[in-house]
């Protein structure tokens, strides 16, 4: 087991810093500046600005300073665009709001999912099976983009239920919307997922054993069927994860909750490149870590996996 | 030989056939009737998508200045002034841009999984057939990008590279082909062991030319499968691009750029700004997400 983590940490390490040099390269490759302008800069001027972000040294040099600037300090550097903010204060701005409301849905997939899958799979072919297909297939293809304004336009334009946006520290009315927004469609890919392995593991032979010896059947189901029947919505839900990050980018702009999602699309349009960088950073951390815990998991219901 | 000496004959003369295994899928394929139903909505949709333009009255980049501006009031859909979908607030036509947005999105749908087809399967397939230290550092490398918040990185490449049509696809092309390599090589793993595999070893024929003329036309049931399942998935993912602001550039559009738009704009009363797209986008991703179940249920005949 503790190997087993140690080799996993050792892939995950090169990997991010690899992410963190592609980005960092890219953004080099870019054609233009971070003070490129409509109204060229005066040459004098344009070199303090370079010199003040150590745009004049040398790249290799400058890629060093920055990775190690991660690396030991966790620090991305100062903002292009906002002259007195760093990465890090836009980032803890935005980030917590972000994984609060991404949290909350990722757990409401979850058990949703996992509920609304496995009640289909005991009622096989029955209406509430067809519903539960229904239902997924509509969800996976009802983007969360058209979702958001759909869902302001029911609960605060129509019927005046939930305010239309902000976030008041988290308060349960401002996430409503949020969530469902975020988690329907990995909802509707969760229960999939977790019908068709139920189906199949439902007749195996360790179920019909359970069964022939008399074991009731919410035993059968709880006990002996769920754990297995788990395995292959383990590994979607490292994806699944990261799109509720990637999602807040939908959330923010339609509910103004100030996630890390508005950052992000604000330095995207404004060409604040070292907040691009630090949150395509940050995500991609968050993947890796997150891949690393389904797979200690993974190795924990499952005691056919190996170290 | 005691064995039914009469079907032999039968069987000699012709009078039965074999079903071969392409036959019976087929068969088990063409007796869904949802992944045939999609079959047909897909057939109409790329028909109206490619000739639709013929009924159209408008183009899609030309301005109805009689509607501009006030496209609540007088842009709903109607037959007597050509807008058949309505106008947008500018005054466009809604039918030839929901066509044309329907041809980007397909192609972008379409494109997006050829090259995962055709990077993932030979990719997986060479990865899986070699095998041993070459196998282990491809596949760490898929990991890897595997493990890099791809929509970032795209969402990266536009803006740094600026909007094209070229970048879109090349930043979902570096994305859709990850998965595809996995599935390929584990069914690579379990076809280089077949003994048809082996003769041709035996034979002398070069390692490539074993993939390429061996392997690889078995892949073809499971590939076939994602593929198509990748479709709707590459057009979500643009659509998402779209919604941004990134994706293709006006006058060109694409669904999910049509439908962000009709979201926002909703709220002044022009439903049909959203839901012509929206009716096309759904028709669209559902027909495939059946098409894909049912090719799977035909080609991997386990009871799901």
């Amino acid at each position: 087991m503790f190997s087993f983590v140690v080799k996993r940490l050792a892939v995950a390490v090169p990997t991010l810093l690899l992410l963190i040099v592609i980005s960092f390269l890219l953004m080099h490759a870019a054609p233009g500046g971070p003070f490129t302008q409509e109204r060229a800069l005066p040459p004098q001027v344009l070199a303090n600005l370079e010199a003040k972000y150590g745009l004049d040294q040398p790249l290799w040099r400058q890629l060093v300073t920055y990775v190690w600037g991660i690396v030991a300090h966790f620090d991305f550097g100062p903002s292009f665009i906002y002259k007195d903010r760093t990465v890090n204060e836009i980032i803890a701005q935005g980030f917590p709001v972000t994984l609060t409301y991404g949290s909350v849905s990722f757990v409401v997939a979850v058990i949703v999912g996992v509920t609304l899958g496995v009640a289909a799979a005991i009622r096989h072919n029955s209406w509430l099976d067809y519903l539960a297909v229904g239902i997924s297939i509509g969800a996976q293809v009802l983007p969360n983009f058209v979702m958001a304004p759909l869902l302001l336009l029911t609960f605060t334009w129509w019927l005046g239920w939930l305010p239309g946006g902000g976030w008041e520290d988290g308060q349960w009315q401002y996430m409503v919307m949020p969530v469902i927004a975020l988690s329907t469609s990995y909802m509707a890919s969760i229960a999939r997922l977790t019908r068709a392995s139920m189906l199949e593991v439902l007749t195996s032979n360790h179920i019909r054993t359970a069964r022939a010896k008399g074991l009731p059947e919410r035993h059968v189901i709880l006990r002996h069927a769920l754990k297995p029947a788990l395995l292959p919505v383990l590994s979607y839900l490292g994806p699944a994860f990261v799109a509720m990050i990637t999602g807040s980018v939908v959330v923010d702009f339609f509910f103004s909750t100030g996630g890390i999602g508005r950052a992000f699309v604000d330095s995207a349009l404004n060409r604040d490149y070292a907040v691009m960088l630090g949150i395509t950073i940050l995500v991609g951390a968050l993947t890796v870590l997150f891949n690393l815990v389904v797979d200690i998991l993974y190795g924990w219901i499952d005691p056919k996996i190996r170290y | 030989m005691a064995i039914d000496a009469s079907a032999m004959g039968r069987l000699a003369e012709g009078e039965v056939k074999g079903r071969s295994l392409w036959a019976d899928a087929r068969r088990r394929f063409f007796r869904n009737k949802a992944a045939v139903a999609g079959v047909v909505t897909l057939l109409l949709i790329t028909l109206l998508a490619l000739f639709g333009d013929a009924l159209a009255q408008w183009s899609n980049e030309e301005i109805d200045f009689a509607v501009m501006g006030q496209a609540a009031q007088l842009g709903q859909p109607s037959i007597a002034n050509g807008h058949y979908f309505g106008t947008d607030d500018l005054g466009r036509d809604l039918y030839s841009r929901t066509l044309q947005g329907t041809r980007i999105s397909l192609m972008v749908g379409i494109v997006g999984s050829l090259i995962a087809v055709i990077v993932g399967t030979l990719y997986g397939a060479v990865s899986g057939y070699v095998g041993g230290r070459t196998d282990q550092i491809m596949m760490r490398i898929v990991d890897i990008l595997l493990a890099v918040p791809f929509m970032f990185v795209v969402i990266l490449l536009l803006v740094m590279f600026g909007r094209s049509l070229f970048m879109l696809f090349f930043g979902i092309g570096l994305m859709s082909w990850l998965n595809m390599a996995r599935i390929v090589r584990g069914q690579t793993l379990s076809l280089k062991h077949k003994e048809y595999v082996e003769a041709a070893q035996a034979t002398g024929v070069p390692t490539f030319t074993i993939i390429l003329r061996h392997i690889v036309p078995n892949l073809v049931g499971i590939v076939a499968v994602y593929a198509t399942l990748l479709v709707p998935e590459m057009i979500l993912i643009e659509s998402f691009i779209s919604f941004l602001g990134l994706g293709v550039q006006e006058p060109l559009t694409s669904l999910g750029a049509l439908i962000s738009e009709g979201a926002r704009t909703i709220y002044y009363g022009t439903t049909w700004q959203l839901l012509w797209p929206l009716a096309f986008f759904i028709a669209t991703l559902f027909s495939f997400f059946f098409v894909g179940d049912g090719l799977r249920d035909a080609l991997d005949p386990k009871d799901r």
